[in-house]
């Protein structure tokens, strides 16, 4: 029986990014709702979105190729992957041996190649722009990813997900320059890499500023409930690995399946606490030009630097 | 069985050898050339395959002397792990071409004649076979030189072309300039190994049991990094590549980017770890800057390309980059002596080496079935080829996705290897290449995503949105045998990215030949699935398992849906009410590239006009039509050649007095040359 306790957790994990996801991303919109004065539709509203593209029928442009319906189906594949991955409720996941942070990273790089290629299928300006844009942004915040990375990984001499938590979660809980450094320049990353305030803003339809929504202007029905579910299990799994690496302590280290629950709930606190910070610097802060993006991610490249940096030199 | 592997890759050069006698027969039957003999070179490819990869699998060298050439001078001959392997590459690569070459060059037929195409073909890739298996400096720069020559007259097919001539002579020069310095390097070993006086220091052998001062070996290895590097194509000798590689035919392309580069890296390689087998420090160092540099020049290059083949000719500027990158973590790792990083590092790189062979052909391949299909080679006049080339689009976008580095293809397995050998830098004793080599890592991330921006640009641009031009409108697939060329490419991309662990099993014998120290037990200790290079607790990656989380995700929520009766509506494009939405209004490939071009175009000479149309009638204000153009262009011309090639017009022009076209002072010229050589000389 103990030998399938592993695979149940992993059962669970993939349940828990699957559907915990609009929640989370429920939580982050009634919160901007209510820091902003407005009245919000509830934090379940995301469920209700997706049931209703889920039941419309699909509205496809006459010349949309395979590229653009197949890119939904692979998108939210790779983003469950790696949600499959990630440490979230516990450290002894079966898949985690699949990828380290690295290939994760390369996980998510799938997602936006096809979904890249999607904007520019249909043929608009739009979609085209919004390609070129992300590309971009995602190449610049490439460097700072990496950068963040390698830093953590000096403390466990590994990259592997798994053993990176394990090693930081069995420490007590400490502050070092080069830790707080990475996780400054990694909230910079998520900012970017999730499509949130101020690179770009999930919110907007406004022609020249959209950048993701611009690639998937063309969607519709079932093809972009799987789009939008695939990005809000991104911001899920993007805030989780944030929170794992960073903060690992509650994350159970044995697969003991008793452990779950709590886990689950430390998860579930540290998450909304994550998405209340991410709501805050979204009210305070407007959308950058989309020509200041490049000093923001060199800014969260010199911090990550400035880690590895202090790393060497302070903590050796 | 001594000797049979070196005697299948001797039967390979022979049969193309043969074939040089036999074409030109058949002048006049110009089908018959195209459909027998190109069959017949990949045959020949697939014996040299075969023996590529038994010599690496089984590990021992088998040299052989020939006895010709010049008296007391045989040509060696020596088939050993690491010529193996880059037999392989050549030969995986050869083999898939030659099929695709069948239907490419067909195309040719009834424009021009493709006898002397069937002739210089397969001396080049004799030449390049030559090269891999020859073990004295003598044999192998004439293998060298009958390889250059060969792809010179491959580039110049097309000569009524200006630009194909001016490709061709760019070539020629820096492959002579490369090649003299190969020479030299060569020179400095052979004479510290048997002494100045005498030729016995030729052979490889010799040169390896050579003790060198550190001052002439560094000499030896620099001159010979420069030769080499300039065949390779590094940054800044890479200008003759995006010109001659455009200019060939595009199987001859992929043949020259594929493969040809990849004889440039085995000198590097056979000279450093091989022939000088002591790697110092500032070696390694010098081969990652340079790495580096070309690989980020070389795909911002790409980025800002608009020509399908240039770009592809610049992303394999990259691609070199990234193998020199490896190649130089790996000097660095032995020269602080510890192998088992070396190896790693060796491994990524020459994983690469093969990747890029596999992918980059697969794509120039592409971008020659685009060609033959439309004529056209600016992207800009391309647009929605996807819908009429439904073959080549899936196997072109195989190639971007590997290039790209994205798993589960090939391209990713080799980039994660480099970055774990770079995350083994902080085990080095030395704190100032702790803090450097990790900004290399940085900025090899950097190159991975902007090559992954170039290929949706490419794959974009070319194949997906509305046809651009007249020039697409009557587009046909690529013929069965083109098809062919390109699957086997393709599979091998897929195959190369799911299977790392039996790859790095099979490369075992390379790394220990080279680094004294192999990661092919560690690689796989955890089982064929899992790729730990170096322990499982450090870092794993498991492809097949990527491949088949995302296959079956897939299938289940397609499945899923499918059930569910929803309808699909298929509409025009919406556009916002306009109306009148043309294919020019969608994005274009200089519009793709317009944010890379503004965040680093300082590093580029761009000229950028702005024109008003011709006058209309209407206000100025008021244009119907504005002209824009943009050219971005090399710095290299500026800072680098521009003014080798001034000063060396200038020096002819001294040179030139001497000359005055009268036959008596010539003869003065040679008198007195012969009496001051003997006065030297007694």
């Amino acid at each position: 029986m103990r030998e399938a306790f592993p695979l149940l957790i992993e059962a669970c994990q993939i349940a828990l990014v699957l559907f915990a996801a609009p929640l989370l991303a429920g939580w982050v919109r009634a919160l901007k709702c209510w820091t902003q004065g407005r009245t919000s539709p509830g934090v379940l509203q995301p469920y209700r979105n997706l049931i209703k593209l889920f039941s419309k029928d699909i509205v496809l442009a006459h010349n949309a190729s395979w590229v653009f319906r197949f890119t939904p189906y692979l998108l939210f594949g790779s983003v469950l992957m790696a949600g499959a991955i990630i440490p979230i409720i516990s450290v002894d996941l079966p898949l985690s041996a699949t990828a380290d942070i690295i290939a994760l990273v390369a996980l998510f790089a799938i997602g936006r190649f096809f979904i890249a290629l999607a904007g520019m299928d249909v043929g608009t300006a739009f979609g085209g722009m919004g390609s070129s844009r992300e590309m971009m942004i995602a190449s610049l915040a490439e460097p700072a990813v990496l950068m963040t990375t390698f830093t953590v990984s000096l403390f466990g001499h590994t990259t592997s997900l798994s053993e990176m938590v394990r090693f930081i979660g069995q420490q007590n809980f400490f502050l070092s320059p080069s830790m707080v450094f990475a996780a400054i320049a990694f909230v910079l990353t998520l900012l970017a890499e999730t499509g949130r305030v101020p690179v770009d803003n999930p919110v907007t339809h406004l022609e020249l500023t959209m950048i993701h929504e611009g690639m998937i202007l063309e969607y519709s029905g079932r093809y972009l409930a799987l789009v939008e579910w695939a990005g809000m299990m991104k911001l899920f799994i993007f805030t989780s690995l944030g929170v794992a690496l960073f903060v690992p302590w509650g994350i159970p280290q044995g697969d003991d399946l008793m452990d779950i629950p709590l886990a689950v709930l430390i998860m579930a606190g540290k998450l909304a606490l994550v998405a209340a910070g991410i709501v805050l610097a979204e009210t305070g802060l407007a959308k950058m030009r989309i020509f200041r993006v490049p000093e923001f991610l060199g800014t969260a490249f010199l911090i990550a630097t400035l880690g590895m940096l202090s790393h060497f030199i302070l903590e050796m | 069985m001594e000797g049979s592997l070196s005697s299948l890759v001797l039967t390979a050069i022979f049969i193309l050898i043969a074939s040089v006698a036999i074409v030109p027969l058949f002048h006049r039957r110009q089908h018959l050339i195209v459909s027998i003999i190109f069959p017949v070179f990949s045959a020949a490819s697939l014996f040299s395959l075969f023996a590529g990869i038994l010599a690496v699998a089984g590990g021992e060298a088998e040299t052989l002397i020939l006895p010709v050439g010049l008296p007391d001078l045989p040509f060696h001959l020596r088939l050993d792990p690491l010529s193996g392997f880059f037999i392989t590459v050549v030969s995986l690569l050869a083999f898939c071409v030659s099929i695709y070459s069948r239907g490419y060059i067909a195309g040719f037929i009834g424009k021009r004649s493709v006898t002397h195409l069937a002739i210089f073909y397969p001396l080049f890739l004799a030449g390049m076979l030559l090269v891999l298996v020859s073990d004295d400096a003598y044999f192998f720069l004439i293998s060298w030189e009958l390889m250059a020559a060969a792809s010179y007259f491959l580039v110049l097919y097309e000569d009524g072309v200006v630009e194909n001539r001016r490709a061709a002579y760019i070539y020629l020069v820096v492959a002579h300039i490369g090649a003299v310095a190969i020479l030299l390097a060569f020179g400095v070993m052979a004479g510290f190994a048997a002494g100045f006086d005498t030729f016995h220091g030729y052979t490889f052998d010799a040169m390896r049991g050579a003790s060198l001062p550190p001052a002439w070996a560094s000499t030896a290895f620099v001159l010979a990094f420069l030769g080499f590097g300039a065949k390779a194509g590094i940054v800044p000798l890479h200008v003759w590549l995006p010109e001659a590689h455009p200019a060939a035919p595009s199987n001859v392309s992929a043949l020259m980017s594929g493969a040809m580069l990849k004889t440039a890296i085995y000198g590097i390689v056979r000279f450093t770890f091989d022939i000088l087998h002591t790697p110092q420090l500032w070696w390694g160092e010098l081969v990652l800057a340079v790495g580096l540099a070309s690989a980020i020049l070389g795909v911002l290059a790409a980025l800002l390309e608009n020509d399908l083949k240039r770009l592809l000719a610049y992303s394999s500027v990259e691609n070199i980059g990234i193998i020199l990158v490896g190649l130089g973590l790996g000097m660095i790792f032995l020269s602080f002596h510890q192998p088992l990083m070396a190896a790693l590092a060796i491994t990524a790189a020459l994983y690469h080496t093969l990747n890029h062979a596999m992918f980059k052909g697969l794509l120039f391949m592409g971008a020659g079935a685009v060609l033959h299909a439309t004529g056209v080679r600016n992207m800009e006049k391309m647009g929605g080829l996807i819908h009429k080339m439904k073959w080549t689009a899936p196997l072109f976008l195989v190639g971007c996705l590997s290039i790209s580095a994205l798993p589960p293809f090939n391209g990713f397995v080799s980039e994660w290897l480099t970055f774990q050998a770079f995350l083994m830098s902080p085990s080095l004793p030395s704190q100032h290449l702790n803090l450097v080599i990790p900004l290399g890592a940085a900025l090899l991330a950097l190159v991975a995503a902007l090559s992954a921006s170039c290929f949706v640009k490419a794959f974009g641009v070319t194949f997906l949105g509305h046809c651009r031009s007249e020039a697409c409108a009557t587009a046909h697939d690529a013929t069965p045998s083109m098809r062919a060329g390109m699957m086997i490419a393709a599979t091998a991309c897929l195959l190369l990215g799911v299977f790392p662990t039996v790859v790095i099993a099979w490369m075992g014998n390379l790394s220990s030949q080279l680094a004294g120290e192999t990661i092919a037990r560690s690689a796989g200790e955890v089982g064929w699935l899992w790729l730990t290079p170096v322990s499982a607790q450090r870092a794993s990656y498991a492809a097949p398992m990527v491949l088949l989380g995302i296959a079956s995700v897939l299938l289940v929520v397609f499945l899923t849906l499918r059930s569910k009766k929803s309808a699909i509506h298929r509409v025009p494009l919406w556009d916002c009410g306009f109306e009148k939405i043309t294919s020019t209004m969608q994005y274009t490939s200089t519009a793709f590239s317009m944010p890379p071009r503004l965040i680093f175009g300082y590093l580029f000479h761009i000229k950028e006009r702005v024109r008003p149309g011709l006058p209309d009638g209407r206000p100025a204000e008021f244009p119907a039509k504005v002209n824009y153009s943009v050219r971005v262009r090399d710095r290299a011309w500026g800072w680098f050649y521009r003014p080798v090639a001034d000063l060396a017009f200038r020096l002819a022009k001294h040179t030139a007095r001497l000359q005055h076209g009268r036959i008596h002072i010539y003869l003065a010229y040679s008198f007195f040359t012969i009496l001051f050589l003997l006065l030297v000389a007694l």
